[in-house]
């Protein structure tokens, strides 16, 4: 059949479907199966099934749990669906793993929307309240530079780690939850450029294009900004979230964020900036712990726990130096600010400190010269 | 946020990317198209600040109309028909959407934009929030509906069935491969712009007319996000039409792609609205008539056709032929018709059609009663145990088709059946076109260009060669499909659980035989092979009168 050369006119109906009752709700008859309301093709971790775990488990199918015909598209030189070679890390049971976090889409929204009003109200109130007339001009070109060339820092990682890294997983549990924390720091990432935008909105002097120059080009970033190219460059997607998080955040971001920027900035006349500072460590404290349920679940692993720890060790030992050096990179900066209420040592005793307790809980060790 | 507030932002937000120079983001995923003569284009603005909370206050209302679904009873006024079959596609959905989420590093590894990226970002967690929801609707189907069985399984039976496999490629198509192949025109350019209208469009609008408005309700809160998904797809278009070399691949990956989607969710959706539905009124559209309104016109003339602008060859013979197998090749019965001679490895219940059914398709499909009126009057004599095994294993002079080794949707409008030897394997196809997919397109050279990127067809591509010879209560109980009594069947071909005799057991089906198509096929001698291929492509499959 040609196709009709005349197009057909939508207009209202001329009749509408009836409701019929139909009694095919739960409970109307007694039947084989009658009362099996629970996805029965997983074990739960409890009794009952959470939602997270109904909604979540077996959603990404696993040749070597249901899907009986095997993937059925491939790449060009290598298996299709989620090889499990695309990692160096091994587990007799991937899907051992839950978020402890148990995100799915009502938390993901939930979560960041009152994060984003939190912060939207702050910044609200702060211009209502006139909180940056009394920023000196020496605070003023530090936020600008130093609070401003952060937010890259956020972007490259959530968006060359985090959303890189959710296709690689074995599990759909792992890779939700590395999405999640991919949405996390692009969320940071902007609310940075936001509160950069509104301080050039707010302050005369404020330079809302420094944080460019000075993440390009300040010698005092070029560590971290390598670190986080580096981070972008690795293959494996378990690596690129161990050494991100494990490595990287505890000993620069956490560093620069929770042991100096929220130290600093009230004493400063700044209360505005730790609020949103804060918001980013709350993301990271959330995302720390499916990364720390992770990691650990792998160097547990009855049978690949020893192998996994020695590939983690090597990790370590190749990214710690890495973020070391940027972080000692940083230093200057924490000379900038005309309050200087920690000392740059302060900062990274109470960073390490943080760092040694997490690294001792996955059963890796800080080598000495580290 | 004002309109040039948000204009500023997202101007702001365009700030955050730099290039790079201690290193490069890891390339993990390979394309044959080039992006290095393209123009930046952007896709729509969508800034994460006002994201999270209108995603907040969606998810609200659609939880607010879940809440409301249960207190009002709505199971109580609900099809059976219509939702046995939400057993199949609840089960299905959840992994495309995953894998569109988990297709966005591809896009991002190919086009150099971030502000692309920004975009396909977005789109990944609304991806998450797709999957997840759904399957958050399956739970709540299965807490809240008469017959739970199908709904309880549903992710182990989507990863070992026939029909889940076919459904899979909706979904492994848009992570495999070349990346631009996979998640630019495969997913985006034919999936969501074209067949999401009929996905999460139409078939909400069947369910609302059988008493199910938390379907319209999920879905269309789904929709609502495509649009966003729709502009990513088409800035990566107009990018990738920059560069001359890129035209014979994204018309090779039209062809595909549109004739794959066809095959795959004209099957899967026009058997839901067609045969799910107890709406029966002569104005009510057929899927016939959606399609055109939908993918017709709505993608192919307003989408697709205007693309001739840009020197890019449009499929044109392929819409045509797509349009030909719905109406005039009755292509969307014969799946409904395949599905319910399969009725004993499903893991739903398949209602019989009725006199009134009859008329409808009659009146919308003229000559359906010619062809199947016959073999569904079987369907509903032979629905108990007891004096028969089940239709398939009947003569009903319904012979079991092969299956495309592209679609792996069955080679149901005989005629056009291809029988061909690949890869050192004797294959069957539904089309020319999925012949030519699996032939041609999916290689690693492409009229005469290397092609080192495209992916491959991989795995047990035809479900059956894995029970071959083995008997049918033994594969139900291997598939799991059996109830918690430990021996009734999950499928049924009726809808009737009130008469314990009236369900099949797995007795009823002990001691037939099951077996693969391709495997004999491949046993087969030349002659046979062309003798048994003429006369499949020269049988009617028509049940006669006195059957």
């Amino acid at each position: 059949m040609s196709t009709p050369a005349k197009e057909k006119k939508h207009e209202a109906p001329a009749s509408f479907p009836k409701p019929e009752f139909t009694g095919a709700e739960a409970g109307m008859q007694t039947f084989p199966s009658s009362t099996s309301r629970s996805y029965n093709y997983f074990k739960p971790r409890k009794m009952r099934a959470t939602v997270y775990e109904d909604v979540t488990t077996d959603v990404q199918p696993d040749p070597e749990r249901h899907l009986s015909q095997g993937w059925i598209y491939g790449f060009a030189a290598s298996d299709g669906g989620y090889p499990l070679d695309w990692t160096a890390l091994r587990s007799g049971n991937w899907h051992a793993f839950l978020d402890p976090n148990e995100e799915w889409e009502q938390t993901i929204y939930r979560n960041n929307a009152n994060v984003v009003r939190q912060i939207e109200l702050n910044l609200q109130n702060a211009k209502e309240a006139g909180a940056y007339a009394h920023w000196s001009p020496t605070w003023t070109r530090f936020v600008a530079e130093n609070v401003g060339a952060w937010m890259h820092a956020e972007q490259g990682l959530g968006m060359h780690v985090f959303v890189t890294a959710q296709r690689s997983a074995p599990t759909n549990m792992i890779n939700n939850a590395i999405a999640v924390n991919s949405v996390h720091r692009l969320r940071f990432a902007q609310d940075l450029a936001l509160y950069n935008l509104d301080l050039s909105q707010s302050i005369e002097a404020f330079d809302g294009a420094a944080h460019r120059a000075t993440w390009k080009d300040n010698p005092s970033w070029q560590g971290v900004r390598e670190n986080v190219e580096l981070l972008t460059a690795v293959d494996d997607w378990a690596e690129a979230v161990f050494a991100t998080n494990v490595v990287f955040e505890p000993l620069v971001g956490v560093l620069f964020r929770s042991d100096f920027l929220m130290q600093i900035a009230a004493r400063n006349g700044d209360y505005i900036t730790p609020t949103l500072i804060g918001a980013g460590e709350n993301d990271y404290a959330r995302d720390l712990r499916y990364t720390r349920a992770l990691f650990s679940l792998l160097t547990n692993d009855p049978e690949h726990g020893e192998h996994n720890k020695a590939v983690m060790q090597g990790w370590l030992d190749k990214w710690v130096p890495v973020s070391t050096h940027a972080a000692h990179e940083l230093q200057p900066i924490w000379s900038q600010p005309a309050d200087r209420a920690v000392t740059f040592a302060d900062s990274c005793s109470a960073a390490t400190a943080d760092f040694r307790t997490l690294i001792t809980e996955l059963g890796l060790v800080m080598s000495k010269e580290q | 946020m004002s309109r040039q507030s948000l204009s500023k932002a997202h101007e702001k937000i365009t700030e955050l990317s730099w290039e790079p120079t201690f290193a490069t983001p890891a390339k993990k995923f390979g394309t044959d198209y080039k992006f290095d003569k393209s123009p930046k284009k952007d896709p729509l603005k969508q800034i994460l600040r006002s994201y999270f909370p209108m995603e907040e206050e969606k998810d609200n209302r659609v939880f607010g109309a879940m809440d409301g679904a249960i207190r009002g009873n709505m199971f109580r006024q609900v099809q059976e028909r219509w939702m046995e079959w939400q057993k199949l596609f609840l089960s299905i959905i959840p992994f495309p959407e995953i894998s569109a989420a988990r297709a966005m590093p591809l896009a991002i590894d190919a086009v150099p934009n971030p502000q692309i990226h920004n975009g396909l970002a977005v789109q990944m967690i609304d991806e998450v929030r797709h999957s997840t929801i759904q399957m958050n609707l399956k739970r709540l189907y299965m807490n809240h509906y008469i017959d739970p069985a199908g709904f309880d399984i549903t992710e182990k039976a989507f990863a070992n069935s026939y029909c889940g496999t076919i459904g899979r490629q909706f979904g492994e198509g848009f992570i495999t491969g070349d990346a631009i192949t996979a998640a630019n025109v495969y997913l985006t350019l034919v999936a969501e712009t074209a067949f999401t209208n009929t996905l999460f469009v139409a078939m909400p609008s069947e369910a609302a007319a059988n008493g199910d408005y938390l379907l319209p309700t999920v879905f269309h809160s789904v929709q609502s996000d495509e649009s966003r998904h729709i502009s990513n797809g088409y800035s990566i278009l107009l990018m990738a039409l920059a560069d001359e070399d890129n035209r014979q691949l994204l018309e090779r990956d039209l062809r595909y792609a549109w004739w794959n989607n066809h095959c795959v969710v004209d099957a899967a959706i026009g058997t839901f609205i067609e045969y799910g539905t107890k709406d029966r009124r002569k104005e009510r559209d057929s899927y016939a008539e959606m399609w055109r309104r939908w993918i017709y016109d709505d993608y192919y003339r307003s989408y697709l056709i205007p693309l001739e602008k840009y020197g890019l060859v449009i499929p044109h013979d392929l819409v045509e032929k797509a349009w030909d197998r719905i109406y005039n090749q009755h292509y969307v019965h014969r799946v409904a018709q395949f599905f319910a001679t399969g009725w004993p490895v499903n893991y739903w219940r398949i209602d019989a059609m009725t006199d009134t059914d009859f008329e409808w398709f009659e009146h919308k499909y003229p000559g359906w009663y010619d062809q199947f009126g016959k073999w569904w009057e079987a369907y509903n004599r032979l629905a108990y145990p007891g004096k028969n095994k089940p239709i398939a294993f009947e003569d009903v002079g319904y012979e079991y088709p092969h299956r495309c080794w592209t679609c792996m949707v069955p080679a149901l409008v005989r005629e056009d059946m291809v029988v061909e030897k690949v890869d050192g394997q004797w294959r069957t196809y539904c089309s020319e076109p999925c012949h030519w997919t699996d032939a041609v397109a999916f290689r690693p050279e492409y009229e005469g260009r290397d092609t080192p990127n495209m992916g491959r067809l991989t795995g047990k591509r035809e479900w059956e060669t894995l029970y071959h010879g083995q008997d049918l209560a033994d594969i139900i109980s291997d598939l799991g499909y059996v109830r918690d009594d430990g021996k009734t069947l999950i499928p049924q071909p009726h809808l009737d659980l009130s008469d314990p005799k009236k369900l099949w057991t797995l007795d009823d089906v002990r001691g037939i035989p099951f077996g693969s198509p391709n495997v004999t096929l491949n046993e087969m001698t030349d002659a046979e092979r062309e003798a048994w291929a003429a006369s499949y492509r020269a049988n009617p499959n028509r049940t006669p009168s006195g059957v």
